[in-house]
């Protein structure tokens, strides 16, 4: 149980982190226009050569790494929808790091998603 | 920058990607993992050979190919649109991992968990309605 509160902790935190890190990165490269190939590449280049952008992967290697370990221990069924509840972190920090602005209609959407967690953790058979 | 409408059908068409590949791949790394078995214990030499039999596992590896696909359309779609919208908008993956693990993995689902999936499915649909963009962003 202890084993299994801390993987999902490990998931949910720096996963989280990782990824509004990553957002950020994204951002600071620039709307991406051009889907060739070679473009992607380019815009993906950019954002490898910053900081934020190691820092993120890092953070999110954590949560990963985490992440299969707790699949060793639960049901995929369970573990991922589990996870969601770093939706609603998510949003709280793309609100308060990246300033975005949420509406009541995105928080309503996000308060579903967490509504839907707990009846998934409920029903873990 | 591209249209109003332009911005919502790439990032709806980049979604689509992600939540259709990275169910995939998660599937492949359950199932991976339901081969290599459980972790013993935290001993140094338990954790390496617990990785290391994850990572000769042809199975993951399928399965973290298509999570770097994944991740590919992730970063694309965030170098536009909010990471508050497309976080809560790709939890629709949490229908195909249900309906993947239902019949691909013979897992059993209960309905109190499809009822959980369904609000899910819910909520992504009110973060579908509003902007994907509510900051000013460059093009690249």
């Amino acid at each position: 149980m202890l084993k299994a509160a801390i993987l999902y902790f490990l998931i949910v935190v720096p996963g989280t982190a990782g990824e509004i890190c990553m957002s950020h990165t994204m951002k600071t490269v620039g709307e991406v226009v051009d889907f060739r190939p070679h473009s992607i590449a380019l815009a993906i280049g950019r954002a490898m050569k910053l900081r934020s952008f190691w820092i993120g992967i890092l953070m999110m290697a954590t949560g990963f790494f985490a992440l299969l370990g707790m699949l060793s221990v639960a049901k995929v069924s369970f573990v991922f929808p589990a996870t969601a509840l770093s939706y609603a972190v998510g949003t709280l920090g793309g609100r308060l790091f990246l300033g975005e602005r949420v509406t009541p209609q995105r928080w309503f959407g996000v308060l579903m998603v967490c509504i839907g967690v707990a009846l998934v953790a409920i029903g873990k058979g | 920058m591209t249209s109003p409408q332009g911005l919502h059908l790439k990032t709806i068409i980049l979604i689509l990607i992600m939540v259709s590949v990275a169910p995939l791949g998660d599937t492949f790394l359950g199932k991976g993992m339901k081969q290599v078995g459980a972790l013993g214990s935290w001993a140094p030499a338990s954790l390496f050979h617990f990785f290391f039999r994850a990572f000769t596992s042809g199975t993951i590896w399928i399965g973290i190919g298509l999570l770097l696909t994944f991740f590919v359309a992730y970063l694309l779609v965030l170098s536009w649109a909010d990471y508050s919208y497309v976080l809560p908008a790709s939890s629709i993956s949490s229908l195909m991992i249900a309906l993947l693990a239902h019949f691909v993995l013979h897992e059993t689902v209960t309905p109190t968990r499809w009822a959980g999936v369904g609000f899910i499915c819910v909520g992504v649909f009110a973060v579908g309605r509003t902007q994907p963009r509510t900051t000013e962003h460059r093009s690249c």
